[in-house]
């Protein structure tokens, strides 16, 4: 940390590490300056930024000042995301230097912070912006000295000041860049990618970064994080060298990004519909279990489970219908079982569970059917609270005779036990008969 | 304080003691009175580090917690931020130097763990950059936990190492063991296994010699360390630990070296007082060896811990009968004197007893039998649950590690999707069969996919990705399985696992002996040579590196005196892990003692859970 401790009494010093990673020229002298004012003022936009200050909307620079790399900002950008996206902020540099009077770029930045607060840049102490004007003579000797790639990285990472304006080639750039990857530093390698972004058109990084697959991802990871999602489509389509639409899923994953589509279709309509139906009051079901949330965005289980619950027997040919989710979707007959009986259950509709079960033969007997254990159904069927007499059902149909006795004891299914147990005392006095016979 | 770092093998007070030395020598580069803005997560950490007294000599008079809108006001000359570099912090910190109206103050700002381009970035585009008059980073690598542990505590680093590649964490973890160098001598041998291990080395051998030239003078205090990548060893963390202080971590967490508990057993009741107001804010207890009783019991097998408890009640209980053979006033005075020393066992012994109680009541085997007895008695439902789903997830669990049905769909998986268990619970069953099994057959793969999806949502599809992309999850390609061979070479399972008085490493899961454990121990001996076959079947290069001591420093060991290894785990150790090496530090015969560093303390669900995609919270 001995960098750190440099002269605390240092202003401008003990504040250079603000400067650590600035990208600009180093000869921003007076005419220079002027120049870019010039510049500035020729952007329409940008006239009568004086007067309001804090109209964040209105920014937006369409031109890309001659002669500055730090003053290029995107076009899209000021439209996207107002402040977070102008990575360009040279003004405060230039504007609140002491050699300017006041000039319209002060205000210019303000506008461009998040339009959160209703601060005005003349609240904010101009010294604050002190630090970011000119840098200390000392400090130019680090610009001027001549730096490879590899030393450069070296000196980034040990956290000194950096002017990476030296590497203007491509084939330096492009050096720089895997240096700072051989480095496993993710911070530089993202200082130099925004550089690169900066000072390469977009096609031209697009295409060296193809080859990079680390620096790829950090690229992408820092779109990602400063909310960049134009960059990063214009990334994305551009390696597939197709349209946007076809991202890359593989193909299994693509049936289901295709059944999230038809859900969501699906929810949409049943949500239109059933708020309408729950203002109107038409539908008693509605009345007596308010929906508690809207059903867009939930799991395809639980949309079945609504639709089990407010549409139980609407046709198949309903898109809200159980039968014709269970189609669409084509689930599997547990699943659909499982979250008919619990939505039945719930509003308390035995005949309903009962027919879930019921398969009828051929010679027209019914028999009771589950793709579930009855254990299970008994499960879900108590959570109900359903009555004995509808448990005691399912109770004897337990095969089990030890399972069946827990079971009614755990239901109270009184008549269940006596019948068990008279069945097994019948047998018990036949076993100890026969035992007294040989004792 | 922090005794409980010395009384290791290796003073680790060393490493804290430096790190509090940084500590005032940024806070006394800003003069002044100061008000600290913490981002509250740092809290955890530093408090490991640094008390508030310390921050009090270095005239730190306000603290607050790092929130939108206004700082509190504060009568203060400094202002500084200490924060995790993170994009939506800065945004929180622009805010609060916005509205802060005060112009005579200095701002500032320490990063931590390190400072980031992409934050000081945000703060100028946020219009703020400019008004700190500092802006440092403290480099918090590795913290001691405990007197054998070390953490860095980055909670992304198994993502971002395995899933996006992204090596900055080894790129800190390479720092961090120089630093550790630094202080503690040149480690003469290093072993690994794995690609991030591969890195860390090459970077620390670089660092060495960008370094040449400064020789490192101190006598080594460690004679190996082992590097280890977490992708070699997937099915550890997602076993459920059965030690103590495991169990401790899978159902409340533990963070830096705290825990949450339920307050209703901490209930104090004292006499004539009624408990009319119970206690509804969590109890928080901090757990590391400093406690004698907890370094007595963490490493226990649950099952032996009960045992553990009720002896030291003896014990105590026997000490306080003392007082009545204490006859002449010499003897009345010694046992007053030892008062404080027994009341404080007294109440370390009563939380003990409630945590155990309440782990119980959530894992117990018996309560479920008892359960079933009760209502055969009385027709009285009592529903544990908890522990019947505890017990029913760990008979999967173990099936699956000693290889039964893995090929299979399995039923209780099955049962957890439509009953919408939590799904990081489903993930984490159906990943470990998927790692038992050498990957799952398409057709098994496609159910479990087919039923996660339709059940908790379609967007989890990004989570299932990142699952295969880390081989969490994966689709069986050859048709060889090759983790019988592994279980069975590294003796992965032991059938007679002795949980009271354990002889083997497979104690702390109750039968499984941790792989990653497995590979240390075979390495100390008879040597990995003898287990080449197995160390190809795992993922990563394994490899053996010298680093050259400058004559004078080679120890001359004595005759039975122990060696020292650092095991360090790239991407995450679990608490039984550090209790199985804690255990072969203990054995009589091992001649090894190992000291654990680690890029952070996981779990089988906080680990999953940092490879979640909830692609709603990425939509700026």
């Amino acid at each position: 940390m001995s960098r750190a401790k440099a002269d605390e009494d240092d202003y401008w010093n003990s504040s250079k590490f603000t400067l650590a990673f600035t990208f600009d020229e180093e000869d921003d002298d007076y005419t220079r300056l002027k120049e870019s004012k010039k510049a500035v003022n020729s952007i329409s936009a940008l006239a009568d930024e004086d007067d309001d200050d804090d109209d964040v909307e209105k920014v937006s620079w369409s031109g890309e000042p001659v002669g500055s790399i730090s003053w290029s900002v995107k076009e899209t950008a000021s439209k996207l995301r107002p402040a977070g996206d102008s990575r360009e902020l040279g003004f405060p540099k230039i504007s609140a230097s002491p050699s300017l009077p006041k000039n319209n770029s002060v205000y210019s930045l303000s506008s461009l912070f998040k339009g959160t607060a209703q601060y005005s840049t003349l609240d904010t102490p101009a010294r604050h912006y002190a630090p970011e004007l000119r840098k200390p003579k000392c400090e130019y000797k680090d610009y001027i000295s001549n730096w490879s790639p590899q030393e450069t990285i070296l000196k980034m990472q040990q956290g000194k000041v950096v002017s990476l304006e030296r590497f203007q080639s491509l084939q330096d750039k492009m050096l720089l860049l895997d240096k700072a990857v051989d480095g496993h530093d993710g911070n530089i390698i993202t200082a130099i990618l925004i550089y690169l972004k900066r000072s390469l058109c977009k096609e031209v990084l697009f295409r060296e970064l193809v080859g990079r697959e680390t620096a790829l991802r950090h690229y992408i990871h820092y779109l990602k994080e400063s909310g960049e999602q134009k960059v990063l489509l214009d990334l994305f389509s551009l390696s597939l060298s197709g349209s946007v639409h076809s991202l890359p899923f593989s193909p299994e994953d693509s049936l289901h990004v295709q059944d999230h589509y038809t859900l969501l279709e699906r929810q949409i309509i049943i949500e239109e519909n059933d708020k309408q139906v729950e203002r109107t009051g038409q539908s008693d079901v509605f009345k007596r279990f308010p929906r508690k949330a809207s059903i867009l965005n939930m799991p395809l289980i639980t949309t079945l489970y609504y639709s089990c619950f407010y549409h139980y027997s609407e046709p198949e040919g309903t898109y809200s219908s159980p039968a014709n989710i269970r189609r669409t979707f084509k689930l599997a007959e547990k699943q659909y079982f499982l979250t008919a009986l619990a939505a039945r259950a719930k509003l308390k509709a035995w005949t309903d569970v009962d027919s879930l079960f019921t398969t009828r033969n051929w010679l027209g007997f019914t028999k009771k059917k589950s793709p579930v254990a009855f254990q299970r159904v008994l499960d879900i069927l108590h959570k109900n609270n359903a009555p004995v007499q509808v448990l005691e059902v399912y109770v004897n149909l337990l095969e089990d005779l030890e399972l069946k006795i827990n079971m009614a004891h755990k239901f109270k299914c009184h008549d269940v036990i006596i019948n068990v147990r008279r069945a097994s005392y019948t047998l018990c006095s036949i076993i100890l008969n026969s035992a007294s016979v040989w004792l | 304080m922090a005794a409980h770092l010395t009384n290791g093998r290796v003073n680790l007070n060393i490493l804290r003691e430096a790190a509090r030395k940084e500590l005032r020598e940024f806070l006394d580069k800003c003069a002044g009175s100061k008000a600290i803005v913490w981002d509250e997560y740092l809290t955890g950490p530093f408090g490991l580090i640094a008390q508030y007294s310390l921050l009090k000599e270095h005239e730190v008079e306000k603290m607050f917690t790092l929130k939108g809108g206004r700082l509190p006001p504060a009568d203060v000359k400094n202002i500084i931020f200490f924060v995790r570099p993170r994009l939506e912090l800065m945004d929180i910190i622009a805010e609060n130097v916005f509205s802060d109206k005060s112009n005579s103050r200095d701002y500032h700002i320490l990063f931590v763990p390190r400072r980031s381009m992409l934050c000081e970035q945000r703060l100028k585009e946020q219009g703020v950059l400019g008004s700190f008059t500092n802006i440092d980073e403290y480099i918090l690598d590795l913290i001691p936990y405990d007197g054998d542990l070390l953490s860095m505590e980055s909670e992304g680093a198994f993502r971002e190492c395995y899933l996006e590649n992204d090596q900055t964490t080894l790129y800190h973890t390479a720092k961090g063991l120089m630093t550790l160098q630094a202080l503690y001598g040149t480690i003469p041998q290093i072993y690994g296994k794995g690609d991030c291990a591969r890195h860390v080395a090459n970077m620390m051998l670089r660092m060495k010699r960008e370094f040449a030239g400064s020789q490192n003078q101190i006598l080594p205090v460690f004679d190996t360390l082992l590097l280890l990548d977490r992708n070699v060893d997937l099915l550890t963390p997602l076993a459920t630990q059965l030690t103590y202080e495991g169990l401790i971590d899978e159902i409340y967490g533990i963070t830096n070296g705290y825990v949450k508990l339920p307050p209703e057993k901490f209930a104090q009741k004292k006499q004539g007082e009624g408990s009319k107001d119970l206690p509804t804010e969590p109890k928080k207890l901090q757990l590391n060896s400093a406690e004698e009783l907890y370094a007595e019991i963490r490493d226990k097998n649950f099952n032996a811990v009960g045992a553990a408890l009720s002896k030291k009640a003896k014990i105590i209980s026997a000490a306080f009968e003392e007082r009545h053979n204490a006859k002449t006033v010499g003897e009345i005075k010694q046992f007053v004197s030892q008062l404080p020393h027994m009341q404080a066992a007294r109440s370390s012994l009563a939380n003990h007893t409630s945590i155990a109680e309440l782990i119980k009541d959530l894992t117990s085997k018996r309560s479920v039998q008892e359960h079933r007895n009760a209502f055969e008695a009385d027709g009285f439902v009592f529903c544990p649950v908890a522990s019947e789903a505890f017990f029913d997830n760990l008979t999967v669990e173990q099936e699956f590690m000693t290889g039964v049905d893995t090929d299979k769909v399995n039923t209780y998986i099955e049962d957890c999707i439509s009953q919408k268990d939590p799904l990081i619970k489903v993930l984490r069953l159906m990943c470990m069969q998927s790692v038992c099994n050498n990957g799952l057959k398409q057709k098994v793969l496609d159910f479990y996919k087919r039923e996660i999806l339709q059940t908790y949502g379609y967007e989890h599809m990004l989570t299932l990705n990142n699952l295969e992309k880390t081989g969490l999850l994966k689709l069986q390609t050859n048709s060889r399985n090759n983790y019988p061979t592994i279980r069975k070479t590294l003796k992965l399972w032991m059938e007679d696992a002795n949980e009271q008085t354990p002889n083997d490493i497979s104690y702390v899961y109750s039968g499984y002996a941790p792989l990653s454990v497995r590979l240390t121990q075979v390495l100390a001996r008879p040597g990995w040579r003898s287990i080449e076959e197995v160390l190809k079947m795992l993922p990563g290069p394994h490899f053996e590196e010298r680093q050259q001591l400058p004559a004078g420093l080679h120890k001359k060991r004595q005759q039975g005196e122990n060696r020292t290894t650092l095991v360090f785990f790239l991407g995450g150790v679990t608490y039984a892990e550090i209790t199985a090496l804690r255990f072969l530090s203990q054995m009589e015969d091992s001649g090894m003692e190992y000291i654990i560093a680690t890029t952070k303390l996981i779990n089988g669900s906080s680990w999953i859970k940092s490879l979640m995609d909830h692609p709603e919270t990425q939509i700026p």
